[in-house]
């Protein structure tokens, strides 16, 4: 079991409040993920939970259980590091059984638990190796068994795919949501990166500054952000934003419309402009172009679309889709 | 040097550094080995003739020989003993974040700087000393017998003195090795229920192995021919306590004039250092390649 419930957490650094104060639930066998712009205070809170970082304010509940003042290894808690942070001198057997022969675990047990581990993460050849002679998904994977052996109430993720190249880190997501769903355990995944957040969370906690901007589902999070920042954070392209007197017509401050709701036409259209920088992902195009009196509107179109520089567009966004904030940068 | 060309240059600009330290050491070590086949005597000039091996054939029959070895490989085990315990006690110490960290940290690196024979004479004189030393009078003030260190332990107390003058390096060796662990393993090894003792031992210490290493070797090189401070303090002394083989070669040239005799010392010298390397390197030189 693993429900954890954040009260009135906070955290400052000498006179410098880096969280003011969060409140949190998170239901046992969730897969949270933490995700805003580096310097938000994700990864803080993050060690908190963990154990890492003393509270300055507020109470952390692990199971029902008032944990703030509990030593790291008392919460019953799992962290894969972003460097991975093995032990360099260790086989990779020996770095998945410390945490059981720290727990004074009998040596059977133990083999029969790393072996285990090892068959999960696909590790079984390279038990005698050591960390440094091992690819970065392999360590990843190493950090990842090293902490599900100890089958803790809750696994923390520290940005663990940031030092992984694009093809892998793709790989890895599939596997840790693949492990999520066989060894049904709450996740908390911190990460900076919002295709991580949508494609592996239950429920995504947008941060921004030390608060909590939007908690949802990663559709509830697409489809009605709360506020202008989580529009312009979820979502790849981002939501174009528009202000000025476009956005006044709508009664509102900002209108925010995703490049896919967009209809983009060379004949007819709302919007008229010119075509910018085109970029062809081959499935996609993104086409960044400059509306007159609106200024840059990105829009992105089906993969055969054919545009050239400088050339004359027409933009027609899907009314039903526009999304519109006030002045206070709340949704109306 | 990537390309044969460069290679060339390359040899062709370091040699003269090369050529340079070539000659620096082969031509004291033909003329040591030179001379150790030498009936050579300062007292008898003009008698230099070859007799063979009977320069080394006293000196390996030479009581104070074997005496002298012993001294030797003691003083090196002691001094490191102490060193390497005490240099990764006060690194761990001076880790720690605390008010003037700085400070202290020159204050530890100071003896480092100080000459050997300056060091050894307030060792002996203000520290030592059986009447006027600070040792005696903490032990006076307390009722006790003061210890006359160079009469009743002399070569427990050259080693202090060598160990005192050697900990500011291992301490320093050390603690920059123990700066460089990662801190995010050491959270880790936390999360995975391991406590202070467990960590220093399963995290800290293997961390550690390479600097040891280190920190090992090169002392035992200058260990090896410590002079200095049994020069000042002992003068080999009482008898042949605190004579070490360096010491027994300068005895050999210098005390008794007989050059050819201090020659094959130096080279016999030479030839155990050698032996002392190589079992370091086969005992603990495995390190260093990882």
């Amino acid at each position: 079991m693993g429900s954890i419930t954040l009260e009135k957490v906070s955290k400052s650094f000498g006179t410098t409040s880096v969280i003011p104060e969060i409140d949190l639930e998170i239901h046992d066998g969730e897969f949270v993920v933490f995700v805003g712009p580096s310097g938000c205070g994700k990864s803080t809170l993050l060690r908190m939970i963990a154990g890492l970082e003393d509270l300055s304010g507020g109470r952390i509940i692990i199971d029902g259980k008032d944990m703030s003042k509990e030593a790291p290894a008392k919460r019953g808690l799992s962290m894969v590091f972003q460097s991975y942070a093995l032990y360099p001198h260790m086989t990779v057997y020996g770095n998945i059984a410390f945490p059981l022969k720290m727990d004074g675990q009998e040596k059977s047990v133990i083999d029969k638990k790393v072996k285990d581990a090892a068959h999960i993460l696909n590790l079984t050849n390279y038990l005698e190796r050591r960390p440094g002679q091992l690819s970065g998904g392999q360590r990843q994977r190493v950090a990842i068994g090293r902490a599900i052996v100890r089958q803790p109430k809750a696994f923390l993720f520290d940005e663990p795919l940031s030092n992984l190249d694009a093809a892998l880190r793709g790989n890895m997501r599939l596997e840790i949501s693949d492990l999520h769903h066989q060894l049904k355990t709450t996740m908390i995944y911190v990460t900076h990166d919002q295709v991580e957040a949508m494609t592996m969370a239950d429920k995504i906690v947008v941060l921004n500054a030390g608060r909590i901007e939007q908690v949802g589902s990663p559709m509830e999070l697409y489809r009605s952000p709360k506020n202008v920042f989580v529009a312009g954070f979820i979502g790849s392209p981002r939501m174009n934003l528009i202000e000025g007197a476009e956005a006044a017509k709508h009664k509102a401050t900002t209108l925010g419309v995703r490049p896919e709701h967009i209809r983009i036409s060379t004949t007819e259209g709302a919007w008229s402009g010119k075509v910018g920088v085109t970029e062809h992902l081959g499935s996609d195009t993104f086409i960044h172009t400059q509306i007159d009196g609106i200024g840059q509107v990105t829009v992105r179109t089906d993969g055969d679309f054919d545009t050239k520089h400088g050339q004359p567009i027409f933009l027609t966004p899907d009314a039903a889709r526009l999304h519109r904030f006030g002045a206070d940068g709340q949704v109306i | 040097m990537a390309t044969l060309q460069t290679r060339a240059t390359a040899r062709i600009m370091m040699s003269p550094a090369v050529i340079l330290l070539f000659l620096w050491m082969i031509v004291p070590l033909v003329m040591t080995l030179y001379f150790s086949f030498l009936r050579y005597n300062l007292l008898m000039p003009g008698t230099e003739e070859n007799i063979g091996f009977l320069n080394y054939q006293y000196f390996l029959t030479d009581p104070a020989f074997f005496t002298a070895l012993a001294n030797t490989l003691i003083l090196v085990g002691g001094t490191l003993l102490i060193t390497v315990i005490g240099g990764i006690l006060l690194a761990l110490v001076l880790d720690q974040p605390f008010f003037g960290q700085g400070i202290v940290r020159l204050l530890v690196i100071a003896p480092f700087f100080v000459m050997p024979t300056v060091s050894a004479l307030v060792w002996k004189n203000m520290l030592m000393h059986p009447v006027n030393g600070l040792f005696a009078w903490i032990a006076r003030s307390f009722g006790l017998q003061p210890v006359d260190w160079f009469a009743q332990v002399p070569l427990f107390s050259i080693i202090l003195i060598v160990a005192w003058q050697w900990l500011p390096f291992a301490t320093l060796i050390l603690l920059t090795a123990l700066q460089s662990l990662d801190g995010e393993q050491k959270e880790a090894a936390e999360m995975d229920g391991a406590g202070a003792i467990s960590r220093f031992i399963y995290l800290v210490l293997p961390h550690l192995s390479r600097a040891i290493t280190v920190v090992i070797l090169i002392q035992t090189i200058f260990l090896l021919s410590v002079f200095a401070e049994i020069l000042v303090t002992t003068n080999g002394g009482p008898g042949i306590q605190t004579t070490n083989i360096t010491y027994l070669i300068y005895m050999q040239a210098l005390l008794q004039f007989d050059v050819g005799g201090a020659s094959a010392g130096g080279i016999v010298a030479v030839v155990l250092a050698n032996i002392v390397a190589f079992f370091l390197i086969r005992l603990i030189g495995k390190n260093l390649e990882r």
